[in-house]
């Protein structure tokens, strides 16, 4: 659109009564202006991507490369092994339990949220008063850094004179082991995600909620449909493809899960028996505690492909999601196809 | 100034604002008039979000047995005290982190806002050759974990002689895929190419129509992309803690080593941990609201 540059005018106002034109010859302000228009949007793009390429496309191409070494700290030099750093991760026992500890409070984190989400995404989307205060009020935890809430919900959930073990006391009933059984620390590891982002993700799902064709309810209303049929009738099934962004971004984001961990208690490993060890706490444990460079960069690669992995399975959810968007067809997607294979038996009959 | 009023709230409130209409229209039908159990619903969520950080202030207003002590709803008389034995901890340096923290951040939002709306810009309304190869490549790389990139930037901070120094965790932090896409997609709706053909014909340079036209549409949601940046780069931990040391922290990093000691005085940590968070919280009572907008705006169009 912006590739219009001064020339048509130049012909229209000389086309009008002036004898024929000499053979063009750019002026050099013409040409300054071709030379700005070809020029300038590399040179408004160069800012971001010069710095990008150092700070981030570098650094991961070069962990593919320490990878397969043995990187010397003191020389600062690799020696090429191969997938020796891949082979070796994949034989420690600790990798998988950080594996299974990590989707463990991935789940724990992300259903509740969702679901929590939902319900109070449905609450505010109404006719309130002071909706921005009410908006505002489910967003505050966001603003606390994970850091912060981690302590805070250390101190909440600690063994001895935790506010949840003496009230659970008070009322006679035995205090939770939340710091040596897994399960536990999963559920207080999990409870402090879902305390920072249910917020977030609630005002996401209330946006998209908002988007919803209103009509819809109303036809609703008026075929008889309650308010929670028609939660489940239209307001979900039109928040899938926002579910589904929800569900990618929280599991980016959940796999790589650190800061809440690390602060679970004042030594950071992951608990004595790796109870809430989790994939980057491993990472983090193997390059700067063990300080071995090749095979934390190993552990960041295969970090880095389970997210790649669990995206690509979300991507062909979506998929099959989208497709039915807006079809809202009586049918569900069984009787379609066999319906279909119905009619392809009847034709080739 | 660039957080000016008017154009925000009407780039936010432009989204609710046609269903909010028709709903006025429905809501008989509806029936979807709040209830006493909304506001009672929402009541209790706020709490819940608002407790902890209560508690945090109580435990951390009492002293070494606070935590012990059964549960009250006033504050105690040692919070000061507290404060001054955050401060005061040498192995923590508060002061310098908090001092970190605000220019780190800062620095960090303001680069991303340049470079994220230079090539914003140039993504959204200029024609040029592979620009939608390349937002597409800038849009994968958002699944990309920081994970992937520590070990290399250790070793390049490492030999530069930078582990320890705030620029470390500031150069990495300088561009953000993330704010590359926010500005485009905020640009592409919000510039009409009549305005930009128009400043074209008045003989305006490409950096004068970026100028006038550009950054002037884009104020809103580079105020925004300020906003989300400023506390994310607050709030991030992963990067700072491994390249970061005791005497020259960032706040996350400052509150972690509070609490690594082999005995924990909870009140003290809890103290430093309300302080740190004041902060954010001053900045969430000013700006929440375009916080709120951000987030719902970024959803409809995501």
């Amino acid at each position: 659109m912006t590739a219009t540059d001064s020339r048509p005018i130049t012909r229209a106002t000389a086309s009008d009564d002036l004898p024929p034109r000499e053979p063009r010859v750019l002026s050099f302000s013409q040409r300054l202006s071709n030379w700005d228009l070809k020029i300038s949007p590399y040179l408004y793009i160069s800012p971001f991507f010069i710095l990008f390429a150092i700070v981030g496309l570098f650094p991961i191409v070069y962990t593919a490369v320490i990878s397969f070494q043995d990187w010397d700290l003191v020389r600062n030099t690799g020696t090429f092994v191969g997938f020796d750093q891949y082979i070796w991760i994949l034989t420690q026992p600790h990798f998988w339990t950080a594996l299974r500890n990590t989707f463990s409070i991935f789940l724990l984190s992300t259903i509740p949220q969702l679901v929590f989400a939902l319900f109070i995404a449905a609450v505010l989307d109404r006719e309130l008063r002071a909706k921005t205060f009410w908006r505002m009020a489910v967003l505050l935890p966001f603003v606390v850094a994970p850091v912060a809430v981690g302590l805070i919900f250390t101190a909440i959930f600690a063994d001895n004179f935790g506010l949840v073990n003496t009230w659970l006391g008070n009322i006679g009933l035995e205090p939770i082991p939340w710091h040596t059984d897994p399960f536990w620390s999963h559920i207080a590891i999990a409870t402090m995600v879902n305390y920072r982002w249910t917020g977030y993700n609630t005002l996401i799902l209330l946006a998209a909620m908002q988007a919803v064709n209103r009509d819809y309810y109303e036809a609703a209303t008026v075929d008889g449909a309650g308010p929670i049929r028609q939660f489940f009738s239209i307001t979900l099934p039109s928040l899938k493809p926002t579910l589904i962004f929800v569900i990618i971004t929280a599991t980016i984001g959940g796999l790589q899960i650190f800061d809440e961990p690390r602060v679970f208690d004042q030594f950071g490993r992951g608990g004595a028996g790796q109870q809430w060890l989790t994939i980057t706490l491993y990472l983090y444990d193997i390059g700067w505690g063990q300080w071995n460079f090749g095979r934390a960069a190993a552990m960041a690669w295969i970090l880095f492909l389970i997210i790649v992995l669990v995206g690509v399975v979300n991507m062909l959810i979506t998929r099959t999601f989208v497709r039915d968007e807006g079809l809202r067809s009586e049918l569900s997607k069984r009787q379609q196809k066999q319906l279909a294979a119905q009619a392809k038996k009847e034709v080739s009959a | 100034m660039s957080l000016s009023m008017p154009p925000a709230i009407a780039m936010v409130e432009a989204i609710p604002d046609e269903p909010k209409r028709r709903r006025n229209r429905t809501i008989k039908i509806r029936g979807a008039r709040p209830s006493f159990w909304s506001y009672l619903i929402l009541t209790v969520v706020f709490l819940v979000g608002f407790f902890p950080l209560y508690w945090s202030f109580i435990i951390g207003s009492g002293d070494a047995s606070s935590l012990r002590r059964p549960f009250g709803w006033v504050p105690g008389a040692n919070f000061i005290a507290n404060v001054t034995a955050v401060a005061g901890n040498e192995a923590v340096s508060f002061w310098p982190a908090l001092w970190n923290s605000i220019y780190s951040s800062t620095l960090i939002a303001l680069a991303v806002v340049v470079t994220s709306t230079l090539a914003g810009w140039a993504f959204a309304k200029l024609r040029f050759h592979g620009g939608p190869a390349l937002l597409v490549f800038v849009v994968a790389t958002l699944a990309v974990p920081a994970q992937l990139g520590v070990v290399p930037l250790y070793i390049l901070f490492a030999e530069l002689g930078w582990t320890g120094q705030i620029g470390a965790i500031i150069i990495p932090a300088v561009t953000s895929a993330f704010g590359v896409f926010w500005m485009t997609q905020y640009l592409r709706q919000a510039v009409p190419d009549e305005l930009i053909e128009a400043a074209r014909m008045d003989g305006a340079s490409m950096i004068r129509t970026f100028w006038t036209v550009g950054v002037t549409a884009a104020r809103p949601a580079a105020a925004m992309l300020f906003l989300f940046t400023f506390v994310g780069a607050w709030n991030n931990f992963f990067w700072p803690f491994i390249v970061l040391d005791r005497q020259n922290p960032t706040l996350p990093v400052a509150l972690s080593l509070l609490q690594s000691n082999y005995f924990v005085d909870y009140s003290v940590v809890l103290a430093g941990v309300v302080l740190a968070t004041i902060p954010l919280l001053l900045l969430f009572i000013f700006a929440g609201k375009q916080l709120v907008s951000g987030i719902m705006a970024g959803a409809v169009k995501g």
